[in-house]
């Protein structure tokens, strides 16, 4: 039984339909990636899967119909979303913004360790913990966000385009921690990315998008290695 | 029926319901309509500062006292016949339109709404020290207008047709401002006023312009306001006729002209009506009124028109990005 | 130079009615960036509340509790139903409904309780002292040492606990506090719920001076807007600073500039609104944003 199950989802803003039914499953422990050009529906399902979209379809998680929760609920499940663009809290400190991103928790003994736990992982952090996080650059700000969305002790992430605005050598940093993460915390991972090079080689399953619909699944290293798709669908 | 049909035929049936009235009311009636109609004047200035050019000002009832003390204080004490006062007092505010424009234009949404509040609260109180000029908290009685004998008409109808035609000519003046090139600049600027400006418009003189000319109409409208009653105290321009201005804009229909008078007739009527039903629930229903208004029907009186009529026409929609050429401005 | 102090003395005092109301309304612009022109009205409703109660018996101090708390539900449930659904509209909507609001909640006390005025007792008493040739009265302290109060508890509030942290996050980014698991429209009631509590205070603090009646809130209201707007709309230590100035200043103005003398000291608000929306117009404590209007 796998973690995420997602049928027939349809999803759009207003009367434009970006999604037109797509269906996949995500298993425990395991760090899948959606590709695709720009405009195909990436954020789309990542913002449907939250909540945030208007949506019809069949929606799993961890067994349960969270087919109709809405963004808050999700985030009570246990499901954390780094939006597109980051979405820090800009007028919080960085440590503010890391205790926000536990709000559905109680056990503050806990969560004052995996503020920790967090430092550890991005050291950078640290170093500015009581600094506003609207200062700090953007290859900090995405270090924020995953750790806020650690901070929720998530059993599914999904990510939006981690790598935006990255240089490489730092995306390289940021994939590697993040496997990291998925290891050490037993965190599922969703990302959603348009630089498929350096995401299929981290990440194990791989789905292409196309114009709102999945055209291709399977095992990362395989699409990877496939010339065809690569050339059609991730522009390689 | 074509949009621009229906129209005319919606003037074409005002302007003969508007004709044939006073013969149907008594005189305290044709007053209250006579009164309407100049707060129809100002309130058409009003929208074209808020609805067309997006400046929001709470300080209508400003203007419009001064235009009413500009055209008393002619008639009392510079003997000045009534109508050439109209002029006047649309100058003279027009002028003060344009000096508060100035400062205006440096400031945006809600600032601009807390500095006109601000000086809508401050008029009593400056009528009040000018007593040299205004009579201060005695008020001034301006004479009575009276029919010329030709007229064969009551004093009331009389004032009433020449409030009449006053409004038809400000109506008629602002219709086409709007469906020009003014007008399609304003919407422009209230749109997205950088895009405005990268098409060459003027931001500063339009604003500013308008300033002056939504001024300039509320002090007509003021000047004729006071006809019927003959009498003018600071107590008649409170904090709650600029926010009736508000209101009427937007029961009537933002940036529509048609709108300007339902709206008038709102303000003018429903406060009584209101207090018919019970003296002091009256505002509790005008305010409740004003509120469902922005839930349920946000285009005004106009907008559940063209509703009802199937009539979409071009929908003034907000952020719309590049509007000059669209022309988005209602010639109604 | 007694006289002179006094002057500061008093408008200290007078200062710190137009801050209260302030606090008020910065609390609601920062959680929800909205203008509640309002807020007066319904400091005087609560503060009606309050005098209602003590028709029916009850003492000043629980009469005060009992309107606090009834005006923090009603704050609560005045977002829930009449702001909620404008929320995140234009500008001009939000405007109309808080004036309309203004007409309703006015009208409404009067309906209740009538338009004449009525005597409203201090919480201090009507104690005063002299110092040094200047006249204090006790209410003056009290209502300094009031504000600093809840200034400082909101501070706690915003600063130390979890709600406080969440109002903060709302305030900034709604869709990202929703991912958090925050559920906004509850956050932004409790936010509301607060602002209407503090502004019952400030009414309760103003109500002995003016007499209560459903106008007197009317004139505090451009006072307190320009103490806002010189403090920086967000900022609540701002609001405080800003009435305390406009408070010195009206008095200074009204006692030595003659011209002004007694009836035109509303202008004293309006120019500094004026003033500093041209020459800073993030006031002095305000963040950036706040100029982005």
């Amino acid at each position: 039984m796998s973690l995420l199950e997602v049928s027939d989802l349809e999803a759009g803003y207003g009367p434009v339909t970006v999604l037109r039914g797509i269906s996949f499953s995500v298993d425990e422990g395991r760090i899948v990636t959606v590709l695709g050009p720009n405009g195909a529906g990436k954020t789309t399902t990542l913002r449907a899967l939250s909540g945030m979209v208007r949506r019809s379809g069949r929606i799993h998680f961890d067994g349960k119909d969270v087919s109709g929760y809405s963004p808050e609920k999700m985030a009570r499940q246990s499901v954390a979303h780094v939006p597109e663009g980051r979405g820090t809290f800009t007028g919080l400190t960085v440590e503010e913004n890391l205790r926000v991103g536990a709000y559905p928790r109680g056990d503050k003994a806990a969560i004052a360790e995996d503020v920790k736990r967090c430092f550890g992982y991005f050291p950078r952090l640290e170093e500015r913990r009581e600094q506003h996080a609207g200062a700090m650059s953007g290859g900090e700000q995405q270090m924020l966000a995953i750790a806020r969305a650690l901070m929720l002790r998530p059993r599914l992430m999904l990510l939006d385009e981690p790598s935006l605005g990255l240089a490489p050598k730092l995306t390289r940093e940021l994939f590697a921690i993040l496997e990291k993460i998925a290891r050490e915390e037993g965190v599922t991972l969703l990302l959603v990315e348009q630089n498929a090079n350096l995401v299929l080689k981290f990440a194990d399953d791989a789905h292409v998008l196309e114009a709102g619909r999945i055209v291709m699944s399977g095992a990362a290293k395989e699409i990877e290695a496939d010339e065809g798709i690569r050339r059609s669908y991730l522009g390689l | 029926m074509s949009a621009k049909r229906m129209r005319m035929a919606g003037w074409g049936l005002a302007v003969v319901l508007a004709v044939l009235l006073p013969f149907f009311f008594g005189s305290y009636r044709v007053g209250q309509f006579t009164q309407a109609l100049s707060l129809g004047i100002a309130v058409l200035g009003l929208n074209l500062l808020v609805g067309y050019s997006g400046q929001i000002s709470l300080g209508h009832g400003a203007f419009f006292a001064l235009g009413a003390y500009a055209s008393a204080i002619s008639i009392d004490d510079l003997g000045v016949p009534y109508l050439l006062t109209l002029p006047l007092a649309g100058i003279v505010c027009g002028i003060a339109g344009f000096l508060l424009g100035l400062p205006a234009l440096r400031l945006r949404g809600l600032y601009l709404a807390l500095v006109t509040l601000g000086l809508a609260i401050a008029t009593p109180q400056i009528i009040k020290r000018a007593d040299g000029l205004t009579g201060g908290t005695q008020g001034l009685s301006v004479e009575k207008v009276t029919a010329p004998a030709w007229s064969g008409l009551a004093d009331d109808q009389w004032l009433y047709f020449v409030t009449l035609a006053v409004t038809a000519v400000m109506f008629m003046l602002a219709a086409f401002l709007v469906r020009g090139r003014v007008g399609r600049a304003l919407v422009a600027i209230r749109d997205n006023e950088i895009a405005a400006r990268t098409m060459g418009v003027d931001l500063a003189r339009f604003k500013t312009g308008t300033f002056a000319v939504s001024a300039a109409y509320a002090g007509v409208g003021g000047a004729l306001f006071t006809l019927p009653i003959g009498f003018l105290a600071p107590e008649s321009f409170p904090l709650a006729l600029s926010f009736a201005f508000l209101a009427a804009i937007v029961v009537g229909g933002l940036a529509t002209i048609a709108g300007a008078l339902f709206g008038a007739l709102f303000i003018e009527f429903v406060p009584v009506y209101a207090a018919d039903v019970d003296e002091a629930l009256a505002g509790v229903i005008y305010g409740g009124v004003l509120i469902l208004f922005m839930y349920l029907a946000p285009g005004g009186v106009m907008g559940l028109i063209r509703k009802a009529s199937g009539v979409t026409g071009r929908r003034r929609e907000r952020k719309s990005q590049f509007v000059v050429s669209e022309g988005k401005t209602e010639g109604v | 130079m007694e006289r002179f102090v006094q002057v500061i003395v008093d408008g200290l005092a007078t200062g710190s009615l137009y801050g209260a109301l302030a606090l008020a309304v910065v609390l609601i612009y920062r959680s929800t960036g909205i203008v509640n022109f309002a807020q007066g009205e319904l400091a005087m409703f609560s503060t009606f509340i309050a005098w209602g109660l003590m028709q029916a018996g009850l003492p000043l101090g629980a009469a005060l509790l009992g309107a606090l708390v009834l005006s923090f539900v009603g704050g609560m449930l005045i977002e829930r139903l009449v702001i909620r659904p404008v929320e995140g509209g234009e500008v001009l909507t939000l405007v109309i409904v808080t004036l309309g609001l203004y007409i309703l909640v006015n009208s409404l006390a009067g309906w209740i309780w009538g338009f004449g005025n009525r005597a409203f007792p201090s919480m201090f008493g009507d104690g005063s002292f002299d110092l040094a040739g200047v006249r204090i009265s006790v209410e003056s302290i009290g209502i300094v040492a009031v504000l600093i109060a809840v200034v400082g508890l909101l501070f706690a509030v915003f600063q130390r606990t979890k709600i406080g942290l969440a109002m903060r996050a709302v305030s900034l980014n709604p869709d990202s506090s929703r991912l958090v698991g925050i559920s906004v429209g509850r956050t932004l009631m409790i936010g509301w719920g607060i602002a209407a509590l503090v502004g019952a205070l400030a009414g309760a603090l103003i109500a002995p001076r003016l007499f209560l009646d459903v106008n007197f809130m009317g004139s505090v209201l451009i006072y307190s807007f320009a103490a806002a707007t010189l403090g920086g709309f967000d900022s609540p230590f701002g609001a405080v600073l800003g009435g305390w100035i406009i408070g010195v200043a009206e008095n200074l103005a009204g006692t030595y500039i003659d011209f002004i003398g007694s009836d035109l000291k509303i202008l004293v608000p309006l120019v500094a609104i004026l003033v500093v929306l041209l020459v800073r117009p993030t006031g002095l404590f305000g963040s950036a944003e706040v100029a982005r209007a």
